[in-house]
């Protein structure tokens, strides 16, 4: 088992919590873009 | 071997209490399922095949009870039990989580996401409680269990095994059964959150829902595109996206009305059948009856919580930017997780609690099916990170 208690590394992931949330935002802001590009691009086409 | 004989060598000398708190456990899961109709296609299964793997020597001649079914020679030297089968056949290799996000892409109408896209941000600003719940779980567990453990809070099932899974977690059964509970739970975790976090004057924000029409063609390379994006954003994962995609667009594509009918019903149908009973092959007491289990479920919880908090604070933070009448009602951002579309019907309900013509409905859907978008880009991001 691999059970312990290290407070610290609450601390030190925070990085992965930062670089994760950011990740998610950019990515969900690219398909944002492209959908309303695509909304632009085909209205009244389809 | 005489009866008596018979019964004491099967039942009494292969009983143990933990057992009949396994027994106890699957109850609450049928009841739970059949009484209060929470994820019935699920608890049922893991319910009942809880309390199967629990009987006393029953575990040996239906799963493999931990041990490796090949020798260092590679000579098989124990029978896979039929559970085992499946497991290996469909869990350990991510199939059938796999296979189900083709039907849950076919059931999914992304119409009211595209016809307001910006709604997309609240289902990023609800995985908060994954990233947060990680960094919780790193206090106490190796940082692949962690990040397994953090991924609960995708509130879907399928991504939680399929990384769960990838980076070989030791408490997969745990994970799942914790992922699938909650999803069931989410009435009962949401609305307290909400209420705690916002105001009656928020709650009773009005959304005017003007839908702009959407286009065959849009809808069509929308999953496309989806998938391009991901694939190069997160190439680890881009099967995560690809298969839920793939199911989207039998559904859009307007030539494949059977298929889509089939991946909708039959096909989802059947591999819940199958992933429910087969979770519960991981349900076996010396391996489910561990301090780390009620840890992993006091996490998951943890996770839910943070999520709906993060939708909602996201949701009141842009309300201060905002000019008035464009104000955002606050509890739509709690839609962002993925149970769906239990958390989208939930914010509506809250909605008219307060004021019988505020109609969030729209609105809480189309960002609950972002959250679906959303929480799979996150399983996504996890294996890029620790993989």
């Amino acid at each position: 088992m691999d059970f312990m208690f290290e407070p610290m590394n609450f601390i030190k992931n925070l990085t992965y919590m930062g670089k994760g949330m950011l990740g998610i935002l950019i990515v969900m802001g690219a398909i944002i873009l492209v959908t309303v590009i695509l909304n632009k691009v085909f209205s009244n086409k389809g | 071997m005489d009866l008596i004989s018979f019964l004491y060598e099967n039942i009494v000398s292969n009983f143990e209490w933990q057992m009949l708190v396994m027994w106890a456990i699957g109850g609450i899961l049928i009841y739970l399922a059949i009484k209060k109709d929470m994820e019935p296609t699920l608890l049922l299964p893991i319910g009942f095949g809880a309390i199967l793997v629990n009987l006393p020597g029953v575990v040996n001649l239906i799963t493999q009870n931990g041990k490796p079914l090949l020798d260092s020679f590679g000579n098989q030297q124990f029978d896979a039990g039929p559970l085992s089968t499946l497991f290996n056949a469909g869990i350990s290799n991510e199939l059938f989580p796999l296979i189900l996000f083709i039907g849950i892409g076919a059931m999914i109408d992304f119409g009211p996401l595209l016809s307001n896209p910006k709604l997309m941000i609240f289902g990023a600003a609800a995985q908060f409680g994954i990233f947060f719940t990680f960094c919780l779980a790193s206090i106490f567990f190796d940082v692949k269990d962690a990040a397994s453990i953090g991924i609960i809070g995708a509130a879907d099932g399928p991504t939680s095994i399929v990384v769960a899974q990838k980076l070989h977690s030791e408490y997969v059964g745990a994970i799942m059964v914790a992922a699938y509970s909650y999803m069931a739970l989410v009435p009962i975790i949401q609305p307290p959150v909400i209420k705690l976090l916002t105001t009656r004057k928020e709650r009773l924000i009005r959304m005017p829902y003007a839908p702009k029409s959407v286009s065959k063609l849009t809808k069509i390379i929308f999953p496309i595109a989806i998938t391009c994006i991901t694939g190069l954003v997160a190439p680890e994962s881009v099967y995560l996206v690809g298969f839920l995609m793939f199911g989207n667009l039998i559904r859009e594509c307007g030539v494949l009305n059977s298929l889509s009918d089939t991946a909708q019903n039959v096909l989802a149908n059947l591999i819940t059948i199958f992933l429910g009973i087969t979770i519960a092959s991981k349900m076996y007491y010396e391996q489910f009856l561990k301090i780390e289990t009620l840890m992993i479920l006091g996490l998951g919880l943890f996770a839910f919580i943070f999520d709906t908090a993060g939708g909602v604070i996201f949701a009141k933070l842009l309300n201060i930017f905002l000019p008035k009448g464009k104000k955002i009602n606050p509890m739509i951002g709690a839609a962002g997780i993925s149970a769906f579309p239990m958390s989208g019907r939930i914010v509506h309900k809250m909605g008219l609690k307060e004021d019988p013509q505020n109609f969030l409905l729209m609105h809480s859907m189309g960002v609950n099916v972002s959250g679906q978008i959303a929480s799979v880009i996150a399983g996504g991001l996890i294996l890029n990170f620790f993989l």
